[in-house]
């Protein structure tokens, strides 16, 4: 009741010519004049930007190929989406400003007009909660409705048919890593995936199985239950970027888990560098499929490892996916002209550090240095993949490896994830372009990966910005004792003060 | 229930079979269940006949080859490698699986019954079933899923609200409606990215299909002239001028250029 008489209000304070007004200043870059989705910017994105004409929307609260309600479009004009360009706008326009906006998006398409079409939310009702158990269900009912046929088997969104989907006008869609529900289009909670599968979203290939639950091929709390295991395959709470990745000094007879899988790596602590597509030098990249590298190290007394581990729907080269090359290519724009013929590429990770670990705060240039501060460099590629090459990048132009590094690398692809392992000695055997680790300073490390599969090779690749690595020492037996020395010395000193005040005062009474 | 909207009751079975527009698929099939005709109503009617072949010149391109090794229940449904259908030739260059319509000339204002009889699009072997088809405005397509594999079916267009659902298990039926004219609809499977079926949604019942020989027939028109469309999936668009007189036949032969 109370929802119905806001939404008459909303709509009785809407206002179309306002509305384009903020069209206009705001959406139009990316929406196109005419609400098309084919702004100046558009060539810029994946997913593109809506095309309001056909008033086809992804996240609403109404059944497939229905009109989403005014809550649903305002919710992702004041949310935006996450995983897309589509920022949030709640904090730059005014509730009236929005309002008016959504108005004139709806004058966009004439399906708005058309009174048979009023929507109507679906009923949702609550999660049904049952922990494990519930989570189990959905496991199971995750394999039987399909859904590992586009989100794979384990849900990195490396299913048989990912390489094959694209949305309504023909453009390269992937599935969702499920893994990464901070990056949901339409939001990250157990309500928000389960209200997506009975919705479906429209104009990508991902559909409403609400039918399945009027046909009796599922009960509610089945389909619950996939909501829940969806949601359990990420963490509780989106990772949290930390500056510092620390690098225990283990004791297992001096020998470093050299293998991705190595147990040891388990208790390990993992570290999270969102990667963003290089768009700095030419040819730039918009669509990155790497959205970030999960990062852990450890060392010895004289080595160090350091295991990179992302999501990746291909194990590229992989012809499986050059179809979906060639429709990313055609559509973005490209700084060289002419669309370059798709190609197999293959998986690429680099890790750079500076050549010494620096005095100031002075570092090399992020982007792989320059010609005068060159960078230290490990590298892996996916067609050598228990390889790494070594050597000092000045510029993306130029890499130039060094012989005999001595840094090694062990991979393993599992199910839509590299995990990388690279290991090397501390001590180096060149100090002029080979950095020496140590433990207890602050070394600088930046990461950059390629998906093949996705058009990457090259400048065209997702980068990150510098962070550090520290590798723990030991905590000597002096920073134990010391303060207890410390405090027995003060206590016994202190006695000593009593005992001679006490010895005064009785020396006195006894005169 | 906004869900309900494109919904008419379905689930019954075609109590009557048109002679012409099915039959469209001409390969090497699964057992399907015979596609519903075109056209149910116009035959009863009495009026003019526009008959005609569709042929094409040119080289027809090959259809792809499918790879169903991911599907095997869909893949044992064939004893040999299936193929896409997108150009299906017959014997003289014939051209099967044209959307042939009247695209102008029925009087405006003019209104017609849908037929009570749903449309039956089955998905067998991982194709559609029929591959083209025609239906009225209002008209129910019951949607099948004879595999025991996930399809979804999603409905792509322009004039009418689209739709995106999901069909895990055989047996499973879904039926929906279009409200506005269009040619065509596109229906697609996402899991299956060879999967696409063609629809002719009119406002009236003067459609056909060409079959395998590429002959096509629309019946019960009254007296006028007639613009009609022949639509292909690759090929394009091609129209001709028909007068109807009476309760004439008359011939309209349609060309294709292959490309």
């Amino acid at each position: 009741m109370i929802s119905a008489l806001l939404l008459a209000a909303i709509v009785a304070a809407q206002d179309t010519t306002a509305g384009k007004t903020v069209y206009v200043k705001w959406c139009a870059g990316c929406h196109g004049d005419q609400g098309a989705g084919d702004g100046v910017a558009a060539k810029y994105m994946i997913p593109p930007p809506r095309d309001f004409t056909g008033a086809i929307y992804q996240i609403r609260s109404t059944g497939s190929g229905n009109l989403p309600t005014d809550a649903d479009v305002l919710r992702s004009i004041d949310e935006g989406l996450p995983g897309t360009a589509m920022p949030g706008w709640k904090e730059r326009l005014s509730d009236r400003e929005r309002r008016d906006v959504l108005a004139y998006l709806k004058t966009l398409s004439t399906f708005f007009a058309d009174t048979t079409l009023r929507p109507q939310p679906l009923e949702f009702g609550r999660a049904p909660g049952g922990g494990d158990e519930a989570v189990g269900v959905g496991r199971q009912f995750y394999d039987s409705i399909g859904c590992r046929k586009c989100h794979g088997d384990l849900g990195r969104g490396d299913g048989p048919s990912a390489p094959t989907l694209k949305d309504d006008a023909g453009h390269p869609v992937f599935a969702a890593d499920l893994h990464q529900n901070w990056l949901f289009n339409g939001g990250e909670t157990v309500e928000d995936i389960y209200h997506r599968l009975r919705t479906g979203l429209d104009g990508t290939p991902m559909p409403s199985f609400s039918d399945l639950l009027d046909q009796k091929f599922l009960t509610d709390t089945e389909l619950w239950g996939v909501a829940q295991y969806v949601r359990s395959l990420s963490p509780r709470d989106p990772p949290v970027v930390r500056d510092v990745i620390h690098a225990p000094l283990i004791d297992r007879g001096g020998a470093l888990p050299h293998a991705p899988d190595d147990s040891a790596w388990t208790s390990v602590d993992a570290y999270w560098f969102p990667l963003v597509g290089q768009v700095i030098r030419k040819s730039r990249w918009f669509a990155p499929a790497v959205t970030g590298v999960w990062v852990k190290a450890v060392h010895t007394r004289d080595s160090i490892a350091l295991q990179v581990s992302w999501d990746d729907r291909s194990e590229s080269p992989d012809s499986a996916w050059l179809e979906h090359v060639g429709r990313l290519l055609t559509l973005l724009a490209q700084d060289d002209g002419a669309p370059e013929q798709a190609a197999l590429w293959p998986d690429q990770i680099a890790v750079q550090f500076p050549v010494a670990i620096p005095t100031g705060m002075e570092r090399p240039y992020f982007l792989m240095g320059n010609s005068s501060a060159p960078v230290y460099q490990w590298r892996w590629v996916s067609t050598a993949r228990s390889a790494a090459v070594a050597g000092l990048g000045r510029g993306l132009e130029r890499f130039d490896p060094i012989a005999n590094a001595g840094v090694g690398a062990q991979a393993v692809y599992d199910h839509g994830q590299w995990r990388v392992v690279f290991t090397r000695a501390l001590a180096s055997p060149d100090t002029a372009t080979q950095l020496p680790f140590r433990p207890g300073r602050a070394i600088p490390v930046a990461f950059f990966a390629w998906d093949g599969s996705n058009g990457e090779h090259g400048t065209r690749m997702a980068i990150s910005t510098w962070y550090f690595l520290a590798l723990d020492e030991p905590v000597p037996a002096r920073v134990f004792i010391s303060p207890v020395l410390a405090m027995v010395l003060t206590l016994g000193l202190g006695m000593l003060v009593v005992w001679r005040a006490q010895q005064k005062t009785s020396y006195r009474r006894q005169q | 229930m906004t869900g309900r909207i494109f919904s008419v009751v379905g689930g019954m079975f075609l109590l009557t079979v048109c002679s012409k527009g099915d039959n469209s698929h001409v390969q090497a099939a699964p057992p399907a269940v015979d596609p519903a005709p075109a056209s149910a109503t116009a035959a009863a009617t009495a009026g003019g006949t526009i008959s005609g072949k569709i042929k094409f010149t040119g080289t027809a391109p090959r259809n792809p080859a499918i790879d169903m090794s991911e599907e095997a229940a869909c893949k044992s449904k064939y004893t040999t490698p299936p193929t896409e259908e997108n150009v299906v030739a017959g014997p003289a260059n014939a051209l099967a699986n044209v959307f042939v319509y009247v695209s102008a000339g029925v009087p405006a204002g003019q209104t017609f019954t849908a037929p009570a009889t749903p449309v039956v699009l089955d998905q067998n072997g991982c194709r559609y079933h029929p591959h083209v088809f025609g239906v009225m405005v209002g008209q129910s397509i019951e949607i099948r899923n004879s595999d025991p594999v996930l399809h979804n079916i999603k409905a792509v267009a322009k004039k009418n609200r689209p739709f995106n659902v999901s069909q895990p298990s055989a047996g499973m039926k879904t039926t929906r409606t279009f409200t506005a004219p269009e040619v065509t609809v596109n229906l697609q499977c996402n899991v299956h990215g060879w999967m696409h079926a063609w629809v002719g949604v009119r406002p009236d019942p003067f459609y056909a299909v060409s079959g395998p020989d590429g002959s096509f027939s629309i019946t019960g028109l009254p007296p006028g002239t007639y613009t009609i469309e022949a639509w292909h999936e690759k090929f394009g668009t091609q129209t001709a001028t028909v007068t109807i007189a009476g309760t004439e036949t008359k011939t309209a032969n349609l060309t294709f250029a292959a490309r």
